[in-house]
């Protein structure tokens, strides 16, 4: 078994007691990593009835196979929870450096559980690993904790994920931020690290990384590069995800002022060409990434000068457009407070977007705001909304700090324009003029993913009639989901998709890393095992197919557009696609998988129907 | 005598990508193991990168700082580590203005770069994606950064 170190860590904060565990092999080839791990570990590992916050959750931290090998953009972690955003299961994936780091430090991953009674931070230095002391660190933002722990260790190749004040106040959006732009964004991981009262995970490591074939997978790797640069990745390398905005805006599905529309009459102004043109210092990459994609903005002048922020097309386009914002110094701004402070740009813009929406509609008063005039458009009270938020500042940062659903809540009104599914906020893409993408967000274990699946692509690439859904669609969101698993199992950039030529010579890769005899139909049935992993655990807590719809702007509300004038879902028609969908996984109506399905993945079938 | 090259690092071109180290620790240590590259990458946040290998000074203060003369010089202007007499006390890396040296953490001895000798050119030339590493003479260098600023003054001029 190469690829992989063979070993993790377990941590518990209540205790402080640190140990190694094994990593089988029957695990790794059954899960092969990354996702895969989380999702196991999370089945296996948190008790019956746990809350995210409770001490028993369990945080994991998991490496794949192919982390440190020269295996393009495959320096990746996830880090996963039980979520306190949505109650299923959390997790995201970053790039940075700590992913590689800490496989050369010997390990897969770390598992972590209990509470610990003060602000810890956890530093792994190869086979040595402890709990220091992070009083000092409290309420320090992520950059400044990154600098502060390689000071105090005196060492400058530290690689450091840590959580923001957000995290440490419990934000259910918290992320975990690492290498200043790297964010384990979604589903609030970050809120479950500050409910362990543990700050940081400091990674330094210098061991070997052994491969089954590092002449061949070197040979191989020499002309991925080459593909790395060429057209398969010219979008990223260009004009980054910001690309999108222009496309999404011409296609009529760029979600603007809380995705009410689809276009945005100031898209010019905030596309990913302007930004290129103006606030680009630098595009740069992550270990081990020959494309880069990461555009790095440096605001020159104006009232937002010096704002630092790598921006990516969701974080724009959410708290731009779907905010009424076009000002790009503000939009960078604010992202480079969601990055420094602790909460997730797509969770950040979403959310605000709701409360500018309350308060045009009169639910939200000045009082609520704390003066703020939170209409759509207002640059200034957007970056403040999201600064407060963060810090649970006021009457509107203790409203708005848990996200768009909670606040609703809150506030006993305004449900019907939170944008979200499983109480997490959606992705930039809209809902009624992209209905494929909808299902596959909708039934995203995650909640609200683009990720899971890229269930967007048959819509934007014009396979399928964007406007309505049909049983057939299910099969896009399957066949996505399953490949993306893999994907996010091993872990390698989905930016890297289209280099590969086909699923066997992903499969290729995976056999000189770890030496497994892997077909590219056995990978695939591994991505459908991980897949159904994950679901188990949330229908372990409660998820049905209540939980796989989106908001109810997407039934109730005609789209007034300049390019999707009066789309809309059809209820009858996503309820069709919604079966389509289970009944391509071989799961009942209610979602739950059958028995013989988990049988014959090798999955517990507890849980599973008939 | 060749004038000697280098491994020049266009730090515009550079995005820091670190597959030089990879690259680098498999050709030279068998392993994929980027603390022994030879080369390494700093960045300065928030955009300044640049991958740094033995820069063959004229009169290298490696040398001159070893206590035990572990270090010598070779024709091509590169360094070679004497390992038997090494017992990695480090002043040779404090010396070295570059970081070009490094510590194997294993057998506590120093390693520099050899410009992969005895190979067609560095490896890490070879590999480098954003092809932002360059094995040649400082005259090159000069001579092409000459022409660069006139192409500057002539696009301006017309």
């Amino acid at each position: 078994m190469k690829g992989y170190a063979g070993k993790f860590l377990r941590v518990n904060m209540t205790t402080g007691e640190i140990k190694p565990d094994t990593l089988s092999e029957e695990v790794a080839r059954k899960f092969l990593g990354g996702y895969g791990f989380v999702a196991h570990t999370l089945y296996n590992e948190v008790p019956e009835g746990t809350d995210a916050l409770d001490p028993e959750n369990v945080l994991c931290l998991w490496t794949g196979p192919v982390a440190g090998t020269p295996v393009p953009v495959s320096s990746k972690y996830i880090m996963g929870a039980k979520s306190p955003a949505t109650g299923f299961i959390g997790f995201g994936i970053a790039s940075g450096g700590i992913g590689s780091e800490l496989k050369a430090a010997g390990w897969d991953g770390i598992v972590i559980t209990g509470k610990a009674d003060k602000l810890k931070y956890l530093y792994i230095q190869n086979g040595h690993a402890e709990l220091r002391d992070a009083g000092y660190l409290e309420g320090k933002t992520t950059w400044d904790t990154e600098e502060l722990i390689r000071e105090e260790l005196s060492d400058d190749e530290i690689r450091v994920s840590s959580i923001g004040p957000a995290g440490e106040l419990l934000s259910r959006l918290a992320n975990v931020t690492n290498d200043r732009n790297r964010q384990v964004g979604r589903s609030g991981i970050g809120c479950v690290m500050g409910s362990k009262n543990l700050k940081a995970i400091a990674v330094r490591g210098t061991g070997s990384i052994e491969v089954a074939d590092l002449d061949g997978l070197l040979e191989l790797c020499k002309d991925l590069y080459k593909r790395c640069r060429g057209p398969a990745t010219e979008k990223y390398r260009v004009l980054g995800t910001p690309a999108n905005v222009l496309v999404h805006n011409r296609l009529g599905c760029l979600p603007t002022n809380n995705f009410q529309r689809g276009t945005f009459d100031r898209a010019e102004e905030c596309s990913g060409e302007r930004m290129l043109e103006t606030m680009v210092k630098k595009v740069v990459a992550c270990p081990s990434c020959p494309i880069s994609c990461d555009h790095v903005n440096v605001v020159k002048d104006g009232p937002w000068a010096g704002a630092v922020a790598s921006v990516d097309y969701e974080s724009l386009e959410l708290l731009g457009p779907n905010c009424g914002v076009s000002d790009l110094g503000a939009i960078t701004k604010a992202n480079q407070l969601c990055d420094t402070l602790g909460i997730d740009t797509i969770s950040a813009g979403v959310t605000v977007s709701w409360a500018m929406e309350a308060y045009e509609k009169g639910y939200l008063t000045k009082e609520d705001t704390d003066g703020l005039d939170l209409r759509f458009g207002n640059a200034e009270a957007m970056v403040e909304a999201v600064r407060v938020m963060c810090l649970r500042e006021g009457n509107l940062g203790k409203l708005i700090a848990d996200g768009a659903a909670r606040a609703a809540e809150r506030l006993g009104k305004g449900a019907e324009f939170a944008m979200v599914n499983k109480k997490l906020e959606w992705g930039a893409y809209s809902l009624r003029s992209l209905q494929t993408a909808t299902l596959g967000f909708a039934t995203s274990v995650r909640g609200a993913c683009y990720l899971r699946s890229g269930s967007y692509q048959p819509d934007v690439k014009g396979t399928v009639d964007r406007y309505t859904l049909d049983r057939s669609r299910g099969k896009f969101v399957f066949d996505g989901e399953n490949l993306y698993a893999i994907i996010d199992s091993m872990i390698i950039c989905k930016f890297t998709r289209g280099i590969y030529k086909s699923n066997d010579e992903i499969a290729s890769v995976l056999r000189m890393v770890t030496g497994f005899d892997i077909t590219d139909e056995e990978m695939i049935k591994t991505g459908e095992r991980i897949h159904n992993m994950a679901k188990l655990f949330n229908v372990r807590f409660g998820a049905s197919r209540k939980d796989d719809y989106p908001p109810p702007r997407a039934f109730d509300e005609k789209m007034y557009d300049d390019v999707s004038d009066g789309a809309v879902i059809e209820r009858e028609k996503y309820d069709e696609a919604l079966s389509g969908y289970y009944e391509e996984r071989r799961w009942n109506e209610e979602g739950i998988p059958t028995i013989g399905l988990l049988d014959e993945l090798g999955l517990d079938a507890t849980l599973g129907v008939k | 005598m060749e004038a000697k090259k280098i491994i020049v690092c266009d730090t515009e071109k550079c995005a820091g990508c670190e597959l030089c180290e990879y690259v680098c620790s498999i050709f030279k240590e068998k392993t994929i193991n980027w603390s022994k590259s030879r080369i390494r990458h700093v960045r300065i946040e928030p955009t300044f990168d640049i991958a740094i290998a033995c820069r063959k000074c004229e009169e290298p203060l490696c040398i001159k700082a070893c206590p035990r003369d572990a270090i010598e010089a070779l024709d091509d202007g590169s360094v070679k580590i004497l390992k038997d007499r090494c017992n990695g006390c480090g002043w040779c890396i404090e010396a070295c203005n570059f970081g070009a040296l490094k510590l194997d953490w294993d057998t506590k001895s120093v390693f520099a770069c050899d410009f992969c000798a005895g190979e067609d050119g560095p490896k890490c030339v070879e590999f480098c994606p954003y092809d932002a590493l360059e094995f040649t003479t400082l005259d090159a260098v000069g001579h092409e950064a000459g022409k660069k600023a006139f192409k500057r003054i002539i696009e301006e001029l017309e």
